[in-house]
């Protein structure tokens, strides 16, 4: 019988610093030599880190109050308009929003500087009212004259994503990058067997309230993110083909680096952002641990091609191929090439085992898991 | 044998001479054509790669002067600034050179001067815009 363990007892083994911590890729390799039941009875916790594009992103901020107050209601930083359909001076920095026609400087940038700790333009009109008098304001904030900063993204860590080809004679220019005509290339953006919601495709572990690494601080799992779907079809490993559930994630991006949030432009797609997100898969039992020995050749996606107006499917590819640089569709090899960092995604699975080890990350039980869906509405267009 | 890499620039108005083939006919230049874009009426830019012994090569470079076309050797091709690189892998996705490639081990991005063309995807590909052309 395959030992059991709680988050309790892995907690007490984190703090006492006995507890094995080991990194996503570490285990799958480990999986090659042993079995499920053997890594459920020598590892504690499991480290997971992806590092990509993630456009659902965004970041609420409190300027402060000016004297006399303001109720702020068109406000720019750096030019680039915020949200602030909120109270007085809270605003959201939306992760894609560009000053246009100038496309290339957005939300995300405007989300590095002030992460940098860097000064911005806040410019700001209102109409003025009996208890919020003041109708303008032009100054510079930075990370150090605001209230709060803090990142909340409605949908990141996607479980899975497409692989991207383009069958047209054009260069098709998208957020999966540029894909040269007639299949020149393949693009995809998982960190494949590093990647936290492959690791555990049922969210049995992951849910509302589980503590994770976050552009570089600690943050949590606030909801299941927009688009979530786990009604996808999944291949014999139980992993989903193509982009199934997804985290809104919350945490405080006063404490986050540059290191882990980067703003990014893709040509004539827009602006986007990178963002660096960690979760720890405590290692329950067997089950578990079956999920975390996912190696890549076990992960699969499908291909889709980008140069048809329905996104049609055009066959599979799994991870180890991806990442190996070549796959095959209807007989023709494609190159691959990755657009979510590996090299990253690993530093911050090290990071976090890191931290655990060293006893100073804490491993959570879900406040609530997340409920199963059926698949996702699409929008009618009824008038 | 010397092997260089010309960006040559054609004036708006024809030249009158057929001069990739008087390149390769009268001064034997090994001629490869890495990028053209040159239509009528417009300043024409081709990315030309030739071989041929170093005295040989400049006189085709003279001949080129005479001809009205600018001839730049292109000694670096193109640079990133690689401190700030997140080694993502979108350039090496349109490298189809390969001079920019992942390194399957690392998940590092490695650059191959050499086998570049300076075809400039990459300098759009990067989401980061880490890319600049130079030309030397």
């Amino acid at each position: 019988m395959a030992k059991k363990r709680t988050i309790e007892e892995i907690n007490d083994k984190i703090r006492s610093g006995r507890a094995v911590v080991l990194t996503a890729e570490q285990v799958a390799s480990m999986g090659r030599e042993s079995t499920p039941a053997e890594i459920a009875e020598k590892v504690d916790v499991v480290t997971t880190g992806t590092f990509g594009p993630m456009c659902s992103s965004g970041m609420f901020i409190n300027f402060g109050h000016t004297d006399p107050p303001m109720r702020m209601e068109r406000v720019t930083l750096n030019n680039v308009p915020v949200f602030a359909g909120i109270a007085a001076v809270d605003a959201y920095i939306g992760a894609t929003e560009t000053a246009l026609p100038y496309d290339q400087y957005g939300g995300a940038h405007i989300i590095e500087e002030l992460i940098a700790g860097r000064e911005v333009l806040l410019q700001a009109t209102a109409k003025g009212t009996d208890c919020y008098p003041r109708t303008e304001v032009k100054t510079l904030i930075s990370r150090d004259t605001v209230n709060e900063m803090i990142m909340f993204n409605p949908r990141n860590a996607y479980q899975n994503y497409n692989v991207a080809v383009n069958s047209t004679t054009a260069i098709k220019y998208t957020y999966m990058g540029t894909l040269l005509p007639s299949f020149g290339n393949a693009t995809f953006s998982t960190s494949g067997e590093l990647s936290p919601l492959l690791n555990d495709p049922d969210m049995r572990t992951i849910g509302i309230g589980t503590r994770i690494f976050f552009g570089g601080a600690t943050g949590y799992v606030a909801w299941h993110g927009t688009q979530f779907n786990t009604g996808k079809p999944v291949n014999k490993h139980g992993i989903p083909l193509g982009n199934a559930a997804t985290l809104a994630l919350i945490g405080d991006a006063r404490m986050m680096s540059t290191r882990f949030i980067r703003a990014a432009y893709f040509e004539k797609y827009g602006v986007s952002i990178f963002v660096g997100v960690g979760i720890p898969i405590p290692v329950l039992d067997e089950d578990m641990a079956r999920r975390v020995m996912i190696r890549n050749s076990q992960i699969e996606t499908n291909i889709i091609d980008y140069g048809s107006p329905g996104h049609d499917v055009l066959g599979r590819a799994d991870y180890a191929s991806l990442f190996g640089g070549e796959i095959t569709l209807n007989g023709k090899k494609i190159r691959t090439a990755p657009l979510s960092s590996v090299k990253v995604a690993r530093e911050i699975a090290d990071t976090l085992r890191e931290e655990i080890t060293a006893g100073r990350f804490l491993i959570t039980e879900p406040a609530e898991q997340f409920q199963k869906t059926s698949g996702l509405n699409s929008l009618d267009i009824r008038l | 044998m010397k092997s260089r890499r010309f960006v040559l620039t054609f004036p708006p108005e024809a030249t009158g001479e057929p001069i990739t083939y008087n390149l390769i006919r009268k001064y034997d230049i090994m001629v490869n054509i890495v990028k053209a874009d040159v239509s009528p009426g417009k300043i024409g830019h081709l990315v030309m790669e030739m071989t041929a012994p170093a005295k040989v090569l400049k006189e085709g470079m003279a001949y080129m002067e005479q001809q009205n076309v600018e001839c730049v050797p292109i000694d670096r091709t193109i640079t990133y600034l690689e401190d700030l690189c997140i080694h993502c892998g979108a350039c090496s996705a349109v490298c189809f050179a390969g001079a920019l490639t992942m390194n399957r081990k690392t998940a590092e991005l490695s650059f191959e001067p050499e086998k570049c063309v300076v075809c400039e995807l990459c300098l759009t590909a990067c989401p980061l815009k880490l890319f600049s052309i130079d030309l030397g």
